[in-house]
């Protein structure tokens, strides 16, 4: 610290401190390769996973869903522990659970996000299972998901006009009501960015592919990918937020260094 | 402070001791002791400061250079990542151009030009001496011009200086020229208008609209329009589908849904923003911006945020293909209230 504080008077003090924060804020930053998960789906399941999933299932699912996936009874409020998954299809189990969302720890404003508690064959098995009660979304084809074949300038102007109100048009999240929120989609599998759209979790509307064809989800999905891979054209974009967070950056760091400024101009030199 | 009775213009520069009646003088304290600098010391310091100088214009110039790297050498591709290169030389090749001679002049006349203190004592004001001088300056130049022998140019000028701001006063009118009310009260929508995807423009079948999802609509006809956008400010919708026990209609708006599909304006009735954001388990819709929220059970009605009255249903009912269509214009001015809307 005593070495700092001699430093702090050094004629050179103030252009280090202008090329931190040019360093920072100018900085380039390497954006994550995606992760291209290939994963076979089949669309017709064994009886024998059926089977599997329903064990699973009762073991895991039941407190909440019911015996039979048919919904917890309503509470005193209106209230459900846990909704009929009757009819809500193979995709929406591979988005919650393929997700970590479900099986929930705990009741709050929406289920969060965290480390899957199934793998692929159990979750696949649940997914069987839930898809034999009733008709719902499938998990999406193979050929839907390969961002390549997709064109991000159509898929860009679809995320406008249906997604950017709540995951903000750099796909970067958005606050909702009552601590609900729409969760940023950087980092987010091809696969369940599809589901997401066919099913609606939690507070999502749901897209269907009456309102948004295949090919139009696919053009979504590359668009997203493609905003991913290059990052923002003006360097650090401090988290897309807009107004918030720049305006803090330029607020503190910006005015410190017109303030670290104007002291050295009117230092005594030494 | 308000009596001023024992102050007089001769006591101004002395201060009265608390307590005691006599009176002390200030000292002029001068000016402080001049300190020499390092650099005015130690002949090392001045060549070390006059390198430092130097190093800062160097860092300039490379600035400079950097710049022209950026402006010239970097060929911009497909992605991205060349243009933010780009922008990266450009902004800090521009940023050190400037400061390396702003600190580096700053730094210079700190350290090495002369310091020397200099105190420059106040002039009386020689008021008279002054005014006959500036008016003598005044006549002088109103002499030269020969605005007073050049009538016919005195009466040109004057004609020129009152007409030269009209202009400013038709641009400013022209701001509100369309300001008819009656463009608020009508949107595209009519009888007969089949609801359409935004932006492809497809009609939308009521079996297409699943429960719990959300479409963006404009009517039918809008990609071709004249003013596209004007109309679609107006006429945006948002349509949903909520179980029909979940509705609750109020008598007269019976047959504005279509088994609990229903079409709400997107403009919201605060400052116009589009309210987009719909929550599929509660219902709600919320608007980004300033978040009034809008309960969907309840025909849109305020339940949070500074919005003052529900966003207008469009009556919708289907034609014989089986194409959402709307059944009338919405029967209210969409958006924000103004003066004229009654």
């Amino acid at each position: 610290m005593k070495a700092l504080s001699q430093k702090r008077r050094h004629p050179l003090a103030a252009i280090a401190l202008l090329l931190m924060g040019l360093l920072v804020t100018g900085g380039l930053y390497a954006v994550a390769g995606t992760v291209n998960e290939a994963q076979a789906t089949t669309t017709t399941y064994s009886a024998q996973d059926i089977e599997e999933g329903e064990k699973l299932f009762v073991s895991n699912c039941a407190t909440c869903h019911g015996l039979g996936a048919v919904g917890a009874p309503e509470g005193a409020h209106g209230n459900q522990a846990g909704p009929s998954l009757i009819g809500v299809g193979a995709a929406a189990v591979d988005f919650q659970v393929g997700t970590g969302r479900m099986p929930m720890q705990m009741t709050g404003p929406q289920a969060q996000q965290k480390p899957k508690q199934f793998n692929d064959e159990q979750t696949m098995q649940l997914a069987a299972y839930v898809a034999s009660l009733g008709a719902g979304p499938a998990i999406p084809e193979e050929q839907y998901l390969d961002a390549s074949e997709g064109d991000p300038a159509a898929g860009g102007e679809l995320f406008r006009v249906n997604c950017a109100m709540c995951h903000n048009a750099a796909a970067a999240g958005g606050a909702l009501t009552r601590g609900k929120f729409a969760p940023a989609l950087a980092g987010v599998s091809e696969k369940h960015i599809y589901e997401a759209m066919v099913t609606g979790p939690q507070n999502m509307p749901v897209f269907s592919d009456a309102n948004i064809s295949p090919e139009g989800k696919q053009d979504i999905v590359a668009f997203l990918k493609t905003i991913e891979e290059q990052g923002s054209p003006g360097g650090n974009s401090l988290g897309s937020l807009g107004p918030v967070s720049e305006g803090l950056l330029i607020w503190t760091a910006g005015l410190g260094v017109i303030i670290a400024f104007t002291i050295w101009l009117t230092q005594r030199s030494s | 402070m308000g009596d001023h009775s024992h102050g007089s213009p001769k006591s101004s520069g002395t201060v009265a001791t608390a307590g005691q009646s006599e009176v002390e003088k200030f000292q002029d304290p001068g000016l402080p002791p001049h300190r020499p600098r390092l650099a005015d010391k130690d002949p090392r310091a001045e060549k070390r400061a006059e390198k430092q100088v130097a190093i800062l214009f160097v860092i300039s110039i490379i600035g400079t250079l950097l710049f022209f790297v950026g402006y010239f050498a970097i060929r911009l591709d497909e992605t991205i990542a060349t243009l933010r290169l780009q922008n990266f030389l450009l902004g800090m090749g521009t940023a050190f151009a400037m400061l390396g001679i702003g600190v580096g002049i700053v730094h210079w006349a700190k350290t090495l030009m002369p310091d020397h203190e200099i105190a420059e004592e106040r002039h009386a004001v020689r008021t008279e001496e002054d005014r006959v001088i500036a008016e003598t300056m005044v006549t002088e130049i109103i002499e030269e011009t020969g605005i007073k022998r050049r009538p016919l140019i005195r009466n040109t000028l004057l004609g020129a200086m009152i007409l030269a701001p009209l202009p400013a006063i038709g641009i400013l009118r022209d701001l509100s020229e369309d300001l008819n009310p009656d463009v608020l009260r009508h949107t595209m929508w009519d009888a007969g208008v089949r609801l359409t995807r935004d932006p492809s423009g497809t009609p939308i079948k009521a079996s297409d609209v699943t429960i719990g999802s959300a479409f963006h609509v404009i009517p039918e006809g809008l990609n071709e329009a004249e003013h596209k956008l004007e109309e679609k400010a107006k006429a945006v919708v948002l349509l949903m589908r909520l179980n029909p026990e979940d509705l609750h209609v109020s008598p007269g708006r019976e047959d504005w849904n279509y088994n609990g599909i229903v079409a709400y304006s997107k403009i919201c009735t605060h400052v116009g923003c589009p309210v987009a954001l719909y929550e599929q388990q509660t219902h709600h819709l919320l608007c980004p911006c300033h978040q009034s929220t809008f309960d969907l059970t309840q025909e849109c009605k305020v339940i949070f945020g500074p919005a003052t009255h529900a966003l207008p249903q469009l009556p919708i009912s289907v034609d014989d293909e089986g194409y959402l269509v709307a059944t009338s214009d919405f029967h209210e001015p969409v958006g924000p209230s103004f003066w004229e809307r009654g």
